[in-house]
């Protein structure tokens, strides 16, 4: 079976500062990939180019055996594509249901109604008349999470949904990580726990300073392997 | 009795501020553009009025479904092929192209119809008025003018809260980076506030084209008084615009019973008052000044 997501030689530059330099990767369907590396190597930028929030100076982005390179956000999310942002940024004016519904606007299909996102995330069924500024950052998170499935996306993107939240509600938002790939849901997590990241997921990419310094079943590294890639060790 | 008058009167005055202001309201709030044509796009639905009511020989309210949905029209063009394009290249550059839309269209309105002052044909409405007791007359027009700016800010502020379209206008007013991302076509959204900006801008146009004359170059001092009721209601909140409004009417109106020479004066000295000691605006609540200040659009 082909992979869900491959990219061919992705380049990013912000203004003069080149931030992706060729990255090639692909991501196979139903499963979930590890997107780690040290603050700056370029993961969020990766993200956001795939989500198509990015523009990219060359390479392509193949999606489900497309072209999407030059798609607009809107399309992308409408094949199946959805991101959680780093910072999870939602929307303060709007209420917790509001922002659940501004996330299905594009929607791929509708097979994440209210009800269902409710039931995958209680917490905040009771909480959704308030505004989403009020909530606390673990509650926030699940939000921005349920604004993305809202979306109903075969291929999410999770932007470091673990930053600043305690380690209880953390595991909390990874179990219910869990039930949607137990749903046939493919996930690309960017996430600085590395042990977190191995434990989560069976396939793993490693970026430095924008490029991709090692790419492999989890099964088949060590931790040291990783942490070596992590940070450029071994190379000269 | 002649200050409870000189209150209600402001207050009617001030309804057609805010008629006036909303538009810009609405447009600095979501799309974060200072229109300075704003003035002059109600002056050109004035004219568009008079154009029509005399071509079909009737009162220019009749000609209003016909003159909202082209001013709808006119807004969305605007937006589509001229603001959002300058969007892209900063914060000065929409300042610039509508100070510059402002002085073409008053000079071609110059062009076109000569500087001669001008009134609209408001029919039967024109002149009626009923009185309250106590030696108190309201002019129909001017409560019809007030009762529309009402429903118009009502219906906007329920349209803003109630529906998808709302919804989405708002989402893009908290984050257009975000809403972008979360799938939200932003250019559609844009174009219908701009649309919508420009349809109330026309509706206030045709009010002051019937309540007194209007020339090419009256935009720019409608444009001054939209601004001033946008500031002191707060930025970005409807209802806001609306007291904003209100208490420039008040204001002009109450500082004209004592001296007439110094009404308008007194208009702006309230202005500069409320912009030095509340520069959010009076009628902010606490957490949407917070608001502001992060730079987060307060809509609703």
């Amino acid at each position: 079976m082909s992979a869900l997501l491959d990219i061919a030689g992705l380049e990013v530059f912000y203004g003069d500062f080149q931030a992706l330099f060729g990255v090639s990767m692909s991501v196979p369907r139903s499963g979930a990939t590890a997107l780690v590396g040290a603050n700056g190597a370029g993961k969020t930028t990766l993200l956001r180019a795939i989500a198509g929030a990015q523009p990219c100076a060359s390479g392509t982005v193949s999606y489900d055996g497309a072209n999407i390179t030059a798609a607009p956000p809107h399309r992308r999310i409408s094949r199946g594509i959805a991101l959680v942002p780093e910072g999870r940024k939602l929307f303060p004016s709007l209420t917790v249901e509001e922002n659940i519904q501004v996330g299905a606007a594009a929607a791929a299909s509708d097979a994440w109604p209210l009800e269902r996102i409710y039931g995958a995330f209680p917490l905040i069924a009771k909480r959704r008349r308030q505004r989403a500024s009020t909530l606390s950052g673990g509650e926030q998170q699940a939000v921005a999470i349920a604004r993305a499935l809202a979306a109903a996306p075969t291929l999410l993107l999770l932007d470091e949904i673990s930053l600043g939240l305690a380690p209880r509600v953390v595991e909390e938002l990874y179990q219910t990580l869990s039930g949607l790939r137990s749903a046939g849901a493919t996930l690309v997590i960017v996430e600085q726990d590395l042990r977190r990241a191995m434990d989560a997921c069976d396939d793993l990419v490693c970026l430095l300073e924008g490029r991709v310094a090692l790419a492999a079943r989890v099964a088949d590294v060590s931790r040291d392997e990783v942490v070596a890639a992590y940070f450029g060790e071994g190379r000269s | 009795m002649n200050w409870v008058n000189a209150v209600i009167q402001g207050m009617l005055l001030g309804g057609q501020y805010a008629l006036i202001a909303c538009g810009l309201s609405l447009a600095f709030g979501v799309m974060r553009i200072v229109n300075l044509a704003h003035g002059d796009l109600a002056v050109c639905g004035a004219y568009l009025g008079l154009v029509l009511s005399s071509a079909l020989g009737v009162p220019v309210w009749v000609t209003l479904p016909l003159l909202l949905p082209a001013a709808f029209a006119a807004g969305v063009a605007l937006q589509l092929l001229l603001l959002g394009r300058a969007l892209r290249h900063g914060v000065l550059a929409p300042v610039l192209v509508t100070f510059g839309l402002s002085v073409m269209i008053e000079n071609l309105l110059q062009v076109a119809a000569t500087s001669d002052p001008r009134g609209l044909n408001a029919g039967s409405l024109a002149l009626a008025s009923f009185h309250l007791g106590g030696g108190i007359t309201v002019s129909w027009l001017f409560l019809t003018a007030f009762l529309t700016a009402c429903a118009v800010l009502s219906g906007l502020q329920l349209a803003l809260s109630r529906t998808s379209w709302g919804r989405k206008v708002r989402a893009t007013a908290d984050d257009l980076d975000t809403a972008r991302l979360v799938g939200i076509r932003v250019r559609p959204v844009f174009a219908t506030v701009a649309g919508t900006a420009v349809a109330t801008a026309a509706l206030a146009g045709v009010f002051i084209g019937t309540i007194g004359t209007f020339d090419p170059l009256a935009g720019t001092n409608t444009l001054i008084f939209a601004f001033e009721a946008v500031v002191i209601g707060g930025i970005g909140s409807l209802w806001g615009t609306l007291a904003g409004g209100m208490a420039l009417g008040i204001t002009q109106v109450v500082v004209g019973v004592v001296n007439q020479s110094y009404a308008v004066l007194a208009v702006h000295l309230l202005f500069l008052a409320v912009l030095t000691v509340r520069p959010g605006g009076l009628f902010t609540s606490h957490q949407a000044e917070i608001g502001e200040a992060r730079g987060v659009g307060a809509l609703g």
